[in-house]
């Protein structure tokens, strides 16, 4: 069986890396942390991966605002490779700091286009919080998931979130329907039932509870919700999870390993 | 005006006693007379004045920050009560109560004790853990928020810098602040409300753990206005580390590379500053200027070139900066340092402010020449700063170069063994002690209390605060500071469990840490304020799963002047209950660190803090299955207490409410404890406890109620029941909200009493009531005709609504 081999990007100020690496490798990836200065000496080397990574962390502190300076980084240092994976239908995945990074670099919601339309801001809290949410997951024709990092889940899951800057804006009301349109809204915070949430169910203030979302055809993935921290039930504050065992965040990296065997 | 950069002569071999004194407050030396006369010795017998540099050398190597001259220096010990006095005198305090009993215990899975930057137990057969805590008061009473930033980015790097370096896991936080609604006319001038001091201690933790993707797990906050002026900020890292990376070695002609941050202006005197009281003169470039992502990526590198064995030694720049480094890492070989080799931010800095700045965010290592090309290659691929600035010599000197210039040449061993021992006398006399006026309250005065408690700064949620920190990175925080599903509503949890299992592969174990903090007691009793503070922190950590035989505790200390004689006997005091707890419980010492002289001064009044002992406790579990949380789980299960309830409300949040002036401090009765919390361990192992919690400030009512609105249902407690203390009479009242030591409240199913019972049948024990479908908690005692009642939901609005920044 052929081997999944995963990229994930640091820089100064990544720190969900090891969990990361972690997550991929309990579903049979092999995974590399490469720190972006070793890439940009080898390009060529983002092709020879099948999955691409944008962890979560606070890259280059997060001066100016959250993720801009990696994004911008990584466009001008990287950006024909990246764009080619992501076109390739390669999985790209972009978690918290990393779904920052993907919005502000315009790989999402359209990575042909590859311009920034969307951000994420500061929370209506105006603060920072850590705390776990009730996710919906949209599935077309109430079926699945037309991403796909997140076929195979229930409604309802629960994931960890913690940041500052996760309220999600679109540039335009024209640039919401298209995403409602394409299904590329992926997770919406939500109450236990399914029902839209007051804060701090949805802790951040998002434009109609967006959590995550991805491009049209699926493969490039982002969210603010982590889900590297919940793999294992025991992670879970109630200990639940599936199989006696496992928590819904592994599915999630499952998928993507799945989609490249 | 250009600044002189050379290095100036101190003339002091002809200055007399009053102007070394003199000398000695001006330059914030922070030296005592004998000292300075041991100085002016020293260089009278080179014949020669010493340079500045050599000064400030010596004084923040001896500072009390850098070598603890107080517990470790000469006491004459006086103790009176009714029954007399006892005289004692003490050699070393710190060698004779906290660790002569680690030493006595002799525990095999203590890896490394009071010796590196931390401590470190055993956590499997290749790796160890280790834990230290220190404190950042003084910084943090002048800039809130960077001096909680730098406390916790400092204690990150001790655990950097133990052995060759552990990963770190996860940080505590503990403070002490002033009542946040005092009037702004009550604060004295220069200083910052207790408010905005909170505030902006909170900010500088939140912003440098979450940056360093480091966790901030366990902590606790205490409101009290004898910390208005003089905050009290302890930070504490968790990280673990290799068995074969433990222990570190210097050899002459190793290179020394500093790494990281370059050094500034900022955080000059830092060391000596710390024990020099406060007032609204106090200079803001002792504080020094945190930045986590630097850290960050020296952490990031460093591990790397750990994993390759490039070095032989590391060390973290703390307080006293390259002096301290440097000189303790070169203590046995001897160091050439070329000042003008260090990278700097700005120019201007004399030699001696290079030497001695704190600035942040630096490490320094001790590199064998053939690694030094590898080693530097991997902090430049981080972008990291490094730079070689000496060697390590065998000469047993320490010469310090500038510009060609030698601005420093003195002896190793002078500058770490030449300090005298002070000598300071101390007295405690103890206060009696009486119980209160019998406290007769109706249901609905009950009720008042019990959500007047609930309310109280130092019961009250810690919410708003708690999730401003990314506690869940790293993903290994299993059970969680706020207990409950951690969405819609959460309570308070007695510990937390890190399970490092994307660290050490197929793992099992955990590992627990928890605290205990209480200066209400110590204002009565400071023995037993330090006693209920290791058995609070013991249980803790057994609350939620730990094995008391593998719980290893830090002792810090927060006193005012030590020159003061009963302040100095206050500490005495708790320092031997340190040492016959520790033993009775056989739960040993590995780290600790005094911060003495917590005084400011208000309109030429000098006032000191509330003694404050922290305790924190690290332990290691088997299996991270066998947790519990403090949540009520099931409808129909039964509530069980074990322990006695006394007649216990001295310094109890109670008292604190009604006004009490009398009352007995909780004592600790360690045998009757410890084997409560063997078979809580066992209990718990064999999956037959569905919640616990321990029974701490605001007493037994506000455990169970905790345990109730935590997960949204309704208890009945029978308070007839409950096991009060032979010749013992409580009212229902007293019962509810004393704060006896050694309690614990557990969840049982019906199916599983007749085993639990069996099990604990050597404990004093209760079956107090059920869990009830209605989410009422319901309070009763037939014999008095009282019953407490109200919804859960109501108490956890009580709860929740004090601090909501």
């Amino acid at each position: 069986m052929k081997k999944v081999k995963v990229l994930i990007l640091r820089t100064a100020g990544t720190n969900c890396d090891y969990e990361t690496q972690f997550a991929f490798e309990l579903c049979k990836a092999v995974v590399e942390r490469v720190h972006i200065s070793s890439l940009v000496e080898r390009k060529d080397r983002i092709s020879k991966y099948d999955i691409l990574v944008f962890p979560g962390g606070f890259s280059y502190g997060d001066d100016i605002a959250s993720g801009k300076i990696l994004a911008n980084e990584i466009k001008n240092k990287l950006g024909d490779e990246i764009k080619k994976f992501a076109l390739d239908n390669k999985p790209i995945i972009g978690i918290c700091n990393g779904f920052q990074v993907l919005v502000k670099m315009g790989l999402l919601p359209e990575p042909d286009v590859f311009r920034q339309s969307s951000t994420l801001s500061y929370n209506d809290s105006g603060k920072f919080e850590c705390r776990w949410v009730y996710l919906k997951t949209c599935k077309k024709n109430d079926s699945e998931s037309n991403c796909i990092w997140t076929k195979n889940l229930p409604d309802i899951i629960s994931l960890p979130i913690a940041h500052g800057e996760g309220k999600f804006i679109p540039s335009n009301k024209k640039l919401l329907s298209t995403l409602n349109k394409n299904e590329q809204v992926v997770f919406k915070y939500s109450t236990k039932n399914g029902d839209i949430p007051q804060y701090p169910l949805i802790p951040n203030g998002s434009i109609e509870q967006i959590a995550g979302m991805c491009n049209a055809k699926g493969n490039v993935f982002g969210l603010m919700p982590h889900p590297e921290r919940y793999i294992f039930s025991l992670q879970h504050p109630a200990k639940k999870g599936f199989n006696k065992k496992y928590g819904w965040g592994k599915v999630i990296f499952q998928n993507a390993v799945d989609f490249v065997k | 005006m250009k600044h002189s950069l050379v290095c100036k002569i101190v003339d002091i071999l002809d200055l007399s006693d009053r102007e070394l004194v003199k000398l000695s407050k001006i330059n914030v030396l922070a030296l005592s007379l004998i000292e300075m006369k041991t100085i002016q010795g020293y260089f009278a017998k080179l014949k020669r004045n010493p340079t500045d540099v050599e000064l400030e050398t010596i004084a923040q190597t001896w500072s009390e920050h850098c070598k603890h001259k107080t517990l470790t220096g000469i006491i004459e010990y006086i103790q009176e009560n009714q029954e007399g006095k006892i005289k004692k005198i003490y050699n070393n305090l710190l060698k004779e109560t906290i660790f002569k009993a680690t030493v006595e215990l002799n525990k095999k899975w203590c890896l490394s004790v009071f010796e590196d930057n931390a401590g470190i137990i055993e956590f499997d057969s290749k790796n160890g853990v280790a834990f230290k805590v220190e404190t950042h008061n003084h910084p943090s009473a002048l800039e809130p928020y960077g001096g909680s930033a730098t406390g916790v980015g400092g204690v990150i790097r001790d655990i950097l810098g133990v052995g060759l370096g552990a990963k770190p896991l996860a940080n505590t936080d503990i403070f002490c602040f002033g009542e946040p609604n005092i009037k702004d006319s009550k604060v004295p001038e220069g200083m910052h409300h207790p408010k905005r001091i909170a505030k902006g201690v909170v900010s500088g933790v939140r912003d440098y753990g979450n940056k360093m993707g480091i966790p901030t797990v366990n902590g606790a906050v205490y409101f009290d206005n004898g910390y208005m002026s003089n905050p009290l900020v302890y930070c504490g890292t968790m990280g673990i580390i290799s068995k074969n990376k433990i222990k570190k070695k210097v050899n002459h002609g190793d290179l020394i590379l500093v790494v990281g941050g370059k050094t500034g202006r900022d955080g000059i005197h830092g060391a000596t500053f710390s024990s020099v009281q406060i007032d609204k003169k106090s200079d803001l470039s002792v504080v020094q200027i945190g930045n986590p992502i630097v850290e960050k990526k020296v952490l990031d590198a460093m591990l790397k070139a750990r994993d390759l064995n490039l070095y032989r030694a590391v060390t973290d720049c703390g307080a006293g900066g390259l002096s301290s480094a440097i000189g303790e890492l070169g203590a046995k070989t001897g160091a050439i340092v070329y000042l003008d080799k260090v990278p700097l931010k700005y120019d201007g800095l004399r030699p001696w402010e290079i030497w001695i700045s704190e600035s942040q965010e630096r490490m320094v290592f001790a590199v064998p020449k053939k690694n030094k090309k590898k080693l530097i290659e991997i902090f430049k691929k981080e972008n990291v700063e490094a730079a070689l600035i000496g060697e390590f010599t065998e000469d047993k000197k320490l010469t310090l170069i500038y510009n060609n210039d030698i601005v420093a040449n003195i002896d190793m061993h002078f500058l770490h063994n030449g300090i005298p021992k002070l000598k300071r006398l101390a007295i405690y006399k103890e206060k009696k002690e009486k119980i209160q006026k019998s406290v007769d309250m109706n249901s609905l005065e009950i009720l008042k209390a019990l959500k007047v408690i609930l309310a109280d700064l130092n019961v009250c949620s810690k919410e708003w605060i708690i999730r401003q920190y990314d506690y869940e990175v790293q993903g290994q925080t299993i059970i969680k500071p706020l207990q409950g599903n951690n969405i819609e509503i959460s309570g308070p949890g007695d510990a937390v469990v890190i399970f490092p299992y994307s660290i050490v592969k197929n793992t099992k174990k955990g590992i627990v840490l928890s605290n205990g903090l209480n200066p209400q007691y110590g204002k009565i009793n400071t023995y037993k304020m330090a006693a209920s503070a290791i058995e609070e922190s013991l249980r803790n950590a057994v609350s939620v799963g730990a094995d008391i035989e593998k719980i290893a505790i830090l002792d810090n200390f927060c006193w005012g002047n030590p020159n003061k004689s009963e302040i100095l006997g206050s500490l005495v005091r708790a320092a031997n209950a340190c040492y016959d707890i520790s033993k009775a419980f056989e739960v040993p010492f590995i780290s600790g660190k005094d911060s003495l002289h917590n005084e400011y001064s208000v309109d030429g009044r000098k006032y000191s803090i509330p003694p404050a002992l922290l305790i924190s406790a690290i332990g290691v579990i088997e299996d991270v299955a066998n947790t519990v949380t403090m949540p009520l789980k099931d409808e129909g299960n039964k509530i069980f207490i074990l322990g006695i309830t006394r007649n216990e409300l001295g310094g109890s949040v109670f008292s604190k409410v009604k006004g009490f002036k009398n009352g007995i401090v909780p004592s600790v009765y360690p045998n009757e404890s410890r084997t409560i919390m063997k078979k809580i361990y066992q209990t718990i192992n064999r999956n037959l406890i569905e919640s616990c919690h321990d029974c701490s400030e605001g007493g037994l009512a506000i455990a169970v109620s905790e345990m109730a609105f935590a997960s949204g249902k309704g208890v009945y407690v029978d308070i007839d029941t409950i096991n009060i203390g032979v010749e013992e009479s409580l009212t229902t009242a007293e019962t509810l909200f004393s704060e006896s030591n050694g309690r614990f409240i557990v969840e049982i199913k019906p199916k599983n009493v007749t085993e639990f019972k069996n099990l604990i049948k050597d404990c004093v024990f209760a079956e107090i009531g059920y869990v009830r479908d209605d989410r009422k908690v319901v309070f009763e005692s037939r014999k008095n005709k009282i019953k407490v009642q109200e919804k859960s939901e109501v108490l956890f609005n009580s709860w929740s609504g004090t601090i909501n920044w």
